[in-house]
């Protein structure tokens, strides 16, 4: 039977994995990153052979024509985005359309109805968790599962949707027979804005406050509207919604390995937890 | 009071929450933004941003800001920051820029606010 071995919740801000990579070599590293290396090296060591990856689309695969509130690939593989500079210089992720049919088939007749993508490029959303996490090996050790969220046009799905999303994929994970190892990745945030005269918004009262209910008490998260969310978190931190997707996936008594906080990386405000189920 | 009445779009300061009047509104602009992910595209805007303004259906208020690149403009008028970003990154302005921009402040400066711990939520 599969086991879900990890639950990681991260931020996917571009310069993320390249900040990580100076400061490694740095002769004074910035404590604030010890969680984020751990949180790598730590995964790493799971070697878990595929992530699920909780992410959204920046106008690179998924422009405005149409808009998913949830997507999931189905390829058998995912080739880097274009984001206006050609495509990141990453191998291809490797799909694994047997666990992505398997949780369409699982969380669809549940009532969670996802578009499903049998081509789908992906863009730093998905790629600059999974280089933050696991660096650039020739090829990735592991499959991926991606999982597109809208977080940019309203009406977004709720944070409680988003919740009930991770705790139907963590029953359909529960549930695949293959022995396989499988992580559960959420991205994006934490607090930043980007747009309007309040760009630059940081609250990391609020974000401090997200990695520890994510931890012990996730309802007190998905009791926030989004507009809150964009209140308090900023109009793109608001994407922090689709942690609750991975921590729904866990065990409701997860506990944390790792957490980390650091501000800034570029204009935001970046996170790692990551969650383990009981034994 | 439900978590919905608790706060309302338009109860958030210095921030345009990116609903559905203005997708609508800005599906020219975001469109545009768009197309600009791909080489070729790019050099198309470059060499006649007219033309390709007009390929996409912008409004005349859309085009004026495009033409002067007044970033808050765009997204006052419906543009999406991760569509009209793309903007930038076809003349080749840093995103941080256009950010900083829409804030009022220069690259510099904006840096130094992130660096001291970015905005202030309280004001």
């Amino acid at each position: 039977m599969a086991e879900l071995v990890a639950g990681i919740g991260i931020s996917h801000v571009p310069s993320l994995a390249r900040v990580l990579e100076t400061d490694r070599t740095d002769s004074s590293p910035d404590t604030d990153f010890l969680a984020f290396h751990e949180a790598g090296e730590w995964i790493r060591e799971k070697n878990p052979d595929v992530v699920v990856v909780i992410y959204n689309d920046h106008g690179s695969a998924l422009s405005l024509e149409f808009v998913p509130t949830f997507a999931i690939g189905a390829a058998k593989k995912y080739l880097p985005a274009d984001e206006g500079r050609g495509r990141r210089p990453v191998p291809d992720f490797p799909g694994d359309q047997d666990l992505s049919w398997h949780l369409i088939d699982s969380v669809v007749p549940e009532g969670f109805d996802l578009t499903v993508c049998q081509r789908l490029d992906v863009d730093h959303g998905l790629s600059e968790p999974l280089v933050s996490l696991f660096g650039t090996p020739e090829e990735w050790p592991m499959r991926v599962v991606p999982i597109a969220v809208n977080v940019v046009q309203q009406p977004t799905p709720s944070a409680q949707r988003c919740f009930d999303l991770g705790k139907a994929i963590g029953r359909a994970i529960a549930s695949y027979p293959e022995d396989v190892k499988v992580a559960v990745i959420g991205t994006g945030g934490m607090s930043h804005q980007l747009q309007g005269q309040r760009a630059g918004h940081i609250n990391s009262e609020f974000d401090r406050m997200f990695l520890s209910k994510i931890v012990e008490d996730p309802d007190a998260l998905t009791a926030l509207s989004n507009m809150e969310y964009i209140d308090l978190a900023g109009s793109e931190g608001a994407e922090l919604v689709m942690w609750l997707v991975m921590r729904g996936a866990m065990d409701a008594t997860a506990s944390a390995v790792h957490s980390g906080y650091r501000v800034p990386i570029s204009s935001t405000a970046a996170g790692v937890v990551t969650l383990e189920n009981p034994q | 009071m439900s978590a919905e009445e608790r706060i309302k779009a338009e109860d958030i300061p210095g921030t345009f929450v990116f609903n559905g009047r203005r997708s609508r509104d800005g599906f020219p602009l975001n469109s545009m933004g768009a197309a600009l992910n791909d080489e070729a595209n790019q050099a198309s805007f470059a060499k006649d941003p007219e033309e390709f303004m007009e390929r996409f259906g912008l409004s005349n208020e859309q085009k004026e800001a495009v033409r002067a690149r007044d970033w808050l403009k765009m997204v006052e008028l419906g543009g999406n920051v991760y569509f009209i970003c793309k903007i930038g990154v076809s003349d080749g302005i840093p995103v941080p820029q256009v950010i900083a921009e829409m804030a009022g402040k220069t690259p510099e400066e904006f840096a130094a606010m992130m660096r001291n711990g970015g905005r202030n939520p309280n004001g």
